[in-house]
């Protein structure tokens, strides 16, 4: 598994100096269980089941901070990414349903939010 | 005919893990000329150079080949000990079968194969080779130190007190560096200013120091003990000999807007001014583009108010060559410009202040008279927040990917310093990790914490934010409890990545000396010659080598000292004599290797020579053979092929190619 | 001067203004937005796995297709331009990545990745130039107090979207002062409203947007401009009491050229 997360996402955690400027940045950190900077190590101690389990990946917003402030270039984002394809694609089912936004079309929501969140929570 | 002596080192296990040494020593027997070949442990040792000499002695060998580490090792020492027994150094040839062979091979097999090409290939050089003798030159027994910091005072010193004369060149208008802006400094707390000032007055003072501030190196020329050097004096826009010092034009001088360098920009500077109180020299200077005279022609007040007519408006900047017998680059070190690391505020938040700018916040002489404020309001601050490794330690092209080394001890001294003046302000510093390693270095950081109660929270700080009421937000992690905080403070103080002087880049072309991809000066070797550049004569002090702190810069500054005194102590030098040389039959006077050669030592000479049986006159390349460094440029240039190295001819590197290739 | 123009899914429905004043305005400027045929929705977010090669394909076409005119490609949301210039990089870096894709999409030249993509903003910028728009504004927005807002995908990663310092903006600032509007800093104008996790979340995403607006408005601003539909609906989403008007930077752009009155008068 870390090996897949690691050829998708194309991050090497060995770069991580353990500065936790990721996660300092992360603006849904309140939400996580797991944090960017605990993504990077857990995935490097191949210690991947409670990130698959956590509701945490669900709150990433994909806004990139954590990249774009990481001394070292790790890009936590990807990391977070891939360990919400890889549920995906374990065909555990999609986390977003058609019928779950229904309650949600007033007509102010762009259509690129429901774009981006069918892009996101479901396959 | 030679008779050639093959020598090879197992070097421990560094070489004889990986490389069958014995197969070696069999196999380069039957090459042409070998008649003697044998191994040994350590071949540097003693005994290993014994066995050389005795050999040579015995044998009557004529060359010999030491299969061994790289020649920037031990080929001295082993020209030396051939030397000794007799031989000339020059006909000593080096495989390297360590760097190049058994430390970057796995297999034995293909180590072993390799070995044996390496070998063969230095022995068909050395069949070639001929005896070299070296020339002399006298050397100038004079210093010249570019930079005028501590690391730069340090060596002037240390030369000048030898007996030697130096001149010492500043680019600022005053001496002192970057150590003058500097409080207290760790781990004694002892004020900047009470140890250095005494230094600057010291150098002033000796009778064998000269000073040259305000002033640049233009030009380079010349070698190692024979430098020649044009220094460019700016125009001060005063004249020196006259000025008393009394500051009476810089009391009335209306122009008054221009950030003060000193003080980090704090606060602002006439446009003519002292940098500050201890200046050396004690003399004013004019800033050109903030000066009312030099931008509109009217104005002159400083030129009415000097008792003595010191104010000289015309000065034009003044050329010097001076003659010199080494150079010490102690051009120091700057801090990052943090233009892209605003997730700080630091472009948009007076309060968020460089640590070099705290310096001068707590200093007496500074901005405040030494009372912390914050910037914005001059209100006393409650509350304070450190941030380091701030461009450090990073990857991306906005940091530096290096530890910049002194922040920890520099940002611990701030907080307990803070707290010690001001026990009601809180001190937070964010860190990675705290780097202390140094004599008393560790345990001043643990006062800093158990005694003086600064809180040192391990993780960085992600973003700071300006709030409505003046002070700032602080979002950080706190990687120990798995918190983000977010802290309301008063001011940040981010503790700046340092580089070197930007001027450093420009010297180091003009005195051929190597730079690593930092711009910082690269050492002759990083443990065994820390204080030479590669390029000799040329000497290292201070941070412009790397980052260091300040005991650390005067030991190297003495150091440094000790290595030119080293030199000027001699009368003569020992030229390379591995240098180029025209073969007048084949030169036809292009002049294409004078224009590639870097040092400037090809000339032409108009000559007789006999042709073909016929008498003509032509123009031909001469080589300076003191001047030549041998780099072969020249070699590689010359179309005809009349150019050759001596001791690295074409001939030899084709046959050492035909060895491989055989 | 002739561009490709890429507008979006939510430009062509819910965010018509930010595309009508978009070309509108380009038009005094003697630039023709060129509508990409066929385009098809950048996906709203980036596939940033290394295998995910379907989610890829609709940018290329686009890309493809002005490269195929030897136009540049403008876009005017900030999702859409992230996307695509990011994909855009991927083919240009990723040796694997336009091999596949190249094999998939049997282009005649192959792509790869020679297309330059432009923000609207860049436009304005760079080829226009905030000197030349200030000179044809007729109404000027009269020192009006307005936030700009960046949030995240406009500027980050710096490495690929490189147009402007990603912690301290200045293109929006600039805008600003052209179109006669006073320019509010504040410190969260590159921090992110929530995106798409108001789909999964909206008191969050709520709560994300609102702390912006705040500090917008602490600041003294009276209203925020940006470039994103998103962005805007969580802004306008926030549930602020006294919350300020969020809009478009065409819109107020239109309004400062006096191409929005005229469209509404007809």
């Amino acid at each position: 598994m870390r090996e897949e997360i690691l050829r998708i996402s194309g991050v090497n955690p060995l770069k991580c100096m353990k500065c936790g400027k990721c996660t300092a940045s992360c603006p849904a950190f309140e939400k996580m269980e797991y944090h960017p900077h605990q993504f990077v190590e857990m995935v490097q101690n191949n210690h991947i089941t409670p990130l698959l389990e956590s509701e945490s990946q669900y709150y990433c917003m994909s806004c990139l901070v954590c990249e774009e402030r990481c001394p070292r270039g790790v890009k936590p984002q990807k990391l977070i990414e891939a360990v919400q394809v890889l549920k995906l694609r374990a065909s555990e089912g999609n986390r977003l349903k058609p019928q779950d936004v229904a309650n949600r079309l007033d007509p102010s929501l762009p259509q690129q939010a429901l774009m981006a969140a069918f892009r996101k929570y479901s396959r | 005919m030679q008779k050639i002596g093959v020598f090879v080192c197992w070097c421990g296990s560094n070489i004889a893990a990986t490389v069958d040494v014995s197969k070696v020593a069999g196999a380069v027997k039957e090459e042409p000329d070998v008649i003697f070949a044998s191994d040994y442990s350590y071949m540097c040792s003693e005994a290993g150079q014994l066995m050389i000499q005795n050999a040579i002695k015995e044998k009557g060998l004529t060359g010999i080949v030491v299969c061994s580490c790289s020649p920037r090792m031990h080929e001295a020492t082993f020209r030396k000990a051939a030397q000794a027994a007799g031989l000339n150094p020059y006909m000593v040839e080096i495989a390297n079968i360590r760097e190049q062979c058994s430390w970057i091979h796995k297999d034995k097999e293909e180590g072993t194969k390799k070995a044996i090409l390496l070998a063969k290939a230095a022995i068909a050089k050395v069949r070639f080779n001929e005896p070299l003798t070296a020339g002399e030159t006298p050397v100038t027994k004079r210093a010249l130190v570019i930079g005028g910091g501590i690391a730069g005072i340090q060596t002037a010193l240390d030369i000048a007190d030898a007996g030697f004369e130096v001149d010492i060149v500043e680019k600022s208008p005053t001496i002192g560096g970057k150590m003058a802006q500097l409080d207290k400094t760790f781990p004694t707390l002892d004020c900047a200013a009470c140890i250095l000032t005494p230094k600057m007055v010291d150098a002033a003072a000796h009778e064998k120091i000269r000073l040259f501030t305000y002033s640049e190196v233009e030009k380079v020329k010349g070698f190692v003990g024979n430098f020649t050097v044009d220094i460019r004096k700016k125009a001060r826009s005063i004249q020196e000999e006259k000025c008393t010092g009394c500051g009476a034009c810089m009391e009335k001088c209306p122009s008054r807007k221009t950030g003060n360098e000193f003080n980090e920009r704090l606060d602002n500077r006439t446009a003519i001014y002292i940098p500050f109180a201890q200046a050396i020299p004690n003399i004013p200077s004019i800033d050109r583009e903030a000066c009312i005279h030099f931008k509109t022609g009217k104005c002159g007040i400083c030129q009415k108010t000097c008792g003595v007519g010191a104010i000289d408006f015309d000065q034009q900047d003044e050329r010097i060559t001076r003659k010199y017998g080494a150079i010490v680059a102690a051009t120091g070190f700057q801090p990052i410009s943090l233009e892209r690391f605003d997730e700080f505020q630091y472009s948009k938040s007076p309060d968020v202040i460089t640590s070099l700018e705290l310096e001068r916040l707590m200093n007496a002489a500074g901005p405040t008279k030494g009372e912390l404020v914050k910037p914005s309001s001059r209100k006393h601050p409650s509350d304070m927040v450190f941030v380091q490794c701030v461009g450090s330690r990073g990857e991306s092209c906005r940091e530096k990917s290096y530890c910049s080394k002194i922040c920890c001890m520099y940002t611990a001294k701030h907080a307990m310093m803070i707290r010690d003046k001001y026990p009601d302000i809180n001190v937070h510093v964010f860190y990675i990790d705290v780097r202390t390693p140094g004599k008393n270095f560790d345990e001043f950081y643990r006062r800093a914490v158990e005694d003086y109660g600064v809180d040192y929270r391990k993780g960085m700080v992600g973003k700071v934010m300006e709030q409505k009421d003046g002070r700032l937000l602080v979002q950080a992690s706190d990687l120990l409890t798995g918190e983000q905080l977010l802290l309301h403070t008063d001011m940040v103080v981010l503790a700046t990545a340092i580089e070197p002087d930007k001027s450093a880049r420009a010297l180091a072309t003009m005195l051929t000396a190597s730079m690593d991809t930092n711009d910082f000066f690269t050492e002759a070797h990083p443990k065994l010659r820390p204080v030479e550049s590669p390029t000799a004569g040329i000497f290292l002090s201070g941070t412009c080598q790397g980052p260091k702190d300040i005991p650390e810069t005067v030991a190297q500054a003495g150091a440094a000292a000790a290595k030119v005194i080293g030199l000027l102590s001699r009368e003569k030098l020992l030229n390379n004599p591995q240098v180029a040389k025209a073969e007048e039959r084949l030169c036809s006077g292009c002049s294409g290797c004078s224009k590639v050669c870097p040092y400037g030592a090809i000339d032409y000479e108009v000559r007789e020579i006999w042709d073909h049986g016929v008498r003509k006159t032509r123009r031909i390349a001469v080589v300076n053979e003191a001047v030549c460094q041998g780099c072969g440029a020249c070699t590689v240039t010359c179309p005809s092929g009349a150019m050759d190295l001596k001791g690295f001819t074409a001939k030899q590197i084709m046959a050492e190619v035909d060895a491989i290739c055989r | 001067m002739v561009y490709s123009y890429y507008p979006g899914c939510t430009l062509k429905t819910k965010a018509k203004k930010l595309d009508r004043y978009a070309r509108d305005c380009a038009q005094i400027f003697e630039i023709e937005l060129e509508e990409i045929e066929d385009w098809q929705c950048c996906g709203g977010v980036y596939p940033g796995m290394a295998d995910e090669l379907a989610t890829r394909l609709s940018p290329v076409r686009a890309l493809r297709e002005a490269g195929d005119k030897k136009q540049d490609l403008v876009t005017v949301c900030s999702a859409c331009h992230h996307v695509i210039k990011r994909v855009n990089e991927d083919v240009k870096t990723s040796g694997e990545i336009r091999r596949k894709i190249n094999a998939y999409l049997e282009p005649e030249n192959g792509y790869e990745g020679e297309t330059k993509v432009i923000h609207y903003l860049e436009l304005l910028r760079d080829r226009i130039g905030f000197d030349r728009i200030r000179e044809k504004v007729k109404q000027p927005l009269n020192g009006k107090k307005i936030a700009p807002y960046y949030g995240c995908l406009l500027l980050r990663p710096y490495d690929v979207m490189n147009f402007d310092d990603p912690e301290n903006p200045s293109i929006m600032e600039e805008f600003l002062l052209a179109i006669g509007a006073k320019p509010v800093h504040y410190a969260l104008k590159n921090e992110c409203c929530g995106g798409y996790v108001t789909m999964e979340d909206e008191e969050f995403a709520s709560k994300k947007s609102s702390s912006i607006m705040e500090a917008a408005m602490d600041q003294g601003a009276e209203s925020m401009i940006t470039a994103c539909p998103l962005c805007k609906y969580n802004l306008e989403n926030s549930g602020l009491k006294n919350g300020i008007p969020v809009y478009y930077f065409t819109e107020l752009l239109a309004e400062a050229l006096g191409v929005k009155e005229q469209e509404e008068g007809t």
